[in-house]
């Protein structure tokens, strides 16, 4: 077997805009710990410039086969496209089969168009762990517009909303029962809606449906109004009409100084979940919090002192700052 | 987090029948590697594209259409093209025994021919990539 470049020749290789180094390190990426901090911290100073949309939606709605359409129309328009496909790790075996290349063949052969398949590896938020990571590392590629596909999900897996500038939520006209249901999850993130295989005659009432459940939200003026799309991936219909409804709502964000906002955030919510992990990790793995923890929880079974006695003394003894 | 291997599956060539790659691609799945599976009908630049993009350990290719003898070696050399030459390549379907040898000769891992049990195929790819 050929001999591995080392982190510094991948960050070269990459530079130079080699796809195999770029995949090698989004693996990187992946695994995690001071490998995957050392790409980013040489990465970082090139990203920010993408343009990340969001699909999500119900398993088998065709958000693979829309992203599919959907990466032809902005190569048209020049874009270089970064697709990252997430499926879900299985939680008894840790195995993951992942399909969503399948239904992106059509640009399998053109070299700006990058796709990369993610198991979700424990997370249930319908996304990675890593994903913001392997984002930046597109961006830092050169890759101006980053698709993100979640698992098909059901109400609850809505970590994409804080990772995109447009959501855009696929549902079929079979999802219609379920409208109601997903009220108070999936119905709130979407900045698009897409009701996809137009072609089925309940397509037509499931996007009133939509839109009737979309008017019952007091949107105050000047706010962005979701869109809802009727598209066939299949057919190829509904394509242009959706391009446009995300190049609006980029218009909207761009014009109401929204998009430094959301960058903003998404990176203050970074920092915090990574100090979080790292505080966390560090609070395992100290032996004078272990010792002080085994010394007072017999008296805890007693019920001589209460938990919240025990976190105090804990607080004293790691007291940051 | 730790690392994972990760294969690609893949169906080169005109032949329609995908049940042993699925077969693999599940007992491969159920072993607890993530495995990439891209359908029917893959030229071999789809192939070694995939392949470079995903950053695979290892490649299976099945092949039952006969093509074998130039679809390998053009996979391995496109995916050497590609700055990828470190990339595993193993194979399966119905390939002559005199091909086998000559297929192992010019670089593939391992050929396995029809009633294989899929245990020794996670057998074979486990050897090489143990998980850390």
């Amino acid at each position: 077997m050929a001999e591995r470049p080392g982190i510094e020749r991948l960050l070269e290789l990459f530079a130079e805009g080699k796809v195999a180094a770029a995949a090698r390190l989004i693996t990187i990426l992946e695994n995690g710990g001071e490998d995957a901090e050392r790409v980013l911290d040489s990465v970082f100073h090139k990203t920010g410039d993408a343009y990340r949309i969001g699909f999500t939606g119900p398993p088998g709605a065709g958000k693979s086969s829309l992203l599919n359409r959907l990466t032809g129309r902005f190569r048209e328009k020049d874009h270089r496209i970064g697709i990252i496909a997430v499926d879900p790790t299985s939680p008894f075996t840790g195995g993951a089969f992942l399909g969503d290349r399948i239904r992106m063949q059509a640009h399998s052969e053109d070299p700006e168009v990058f796709v990369r398949s993610l198991a979700s590896r424990g997370s249930l938020g319908g996304i990675s762990n890593c994903t913001d990571e392997v984002i930046d590392l597109m961006d830092a590629f050169g890759k101006d517009m980053v698709l993100i596909e979640t698992v098909g999900v059901g109400q609850s897996e809505l970590e994409i909303a804080e990772k995109a500038h447009t959501v855009v939520v696929v549902l079929v006209p079979e999802s219609g029962d379920g409208i109601q249901a997903m009220k108070a999850g999936l119905m709130e993130i979407g900045d698009v809606f897409v009701m996809n295989k137009a072609d089925h005659e309940d397509a037509e009432s499931a996007a009133r449906e939509i839109q009737d459940t979309l008017r019952l939200k007091d949107i105050p003026a000047g706010e962005w109004e979701p869109r809802v799309i009727l598209t066939s991936a299949r057919e190829d219909t509904g394509i242009g009409e959706l391009v446009e409804a995300i190049e609006e709502h980029r218009r909207y964000l761009e014009a109401g100084g929204h998009f430094a906002g959301i960058r903003r955030k998404i990176l203050r919510s970074r920092v915090r979940n990574a100090l979080m992990d790292r505080m966390e990790r560090r609070l395992r793995q100290s032996a004078g919090v272990r010792d002080l923890l085994e010394q007072r929880m017999e008296s805890v079974y007693k019920g001589e002192i209460s938990p919240y006695k025990v976190v105090r003394e804990l607080e004293e003894l790691v007291s940051i700052q | 987090m730790a690392r994972k291997v990760r294969v690609l599956i893949a169906k080169p060539g005109l032949d329609g029948h995908d049940r042993g790659a699925k077969v693999v691609a599940n007992a491969l799945k159920d072993a607890g590697m993530e495995i990439i599976y891209t359908g029917l009908h893959q030229t071999p630049e789809m192939i070694a594209e995939s392949a470079v993009q995903e950053d695979v350990d290892i490649v299976g290719l099945s092949i039952l259409s006969g093509a074998h003898m130039t679809m390998f070696p053009r996979i391995m050399e496109l995916m050497k093209e590609k700055g990828a030459e470190h990339i595993l390549i193993f194979g399966g379907g119905i390939i002559p025994a005199e091909d086998m040898d000559k297929l192992e000769e010019i670089g593939v891992a391992r050929i396995f021919g029809p009633g294989t049990d899929t245990g020794d195929i996670v057998t074979f790819i486990r050897e090489r990539f143990p998980e850390e």
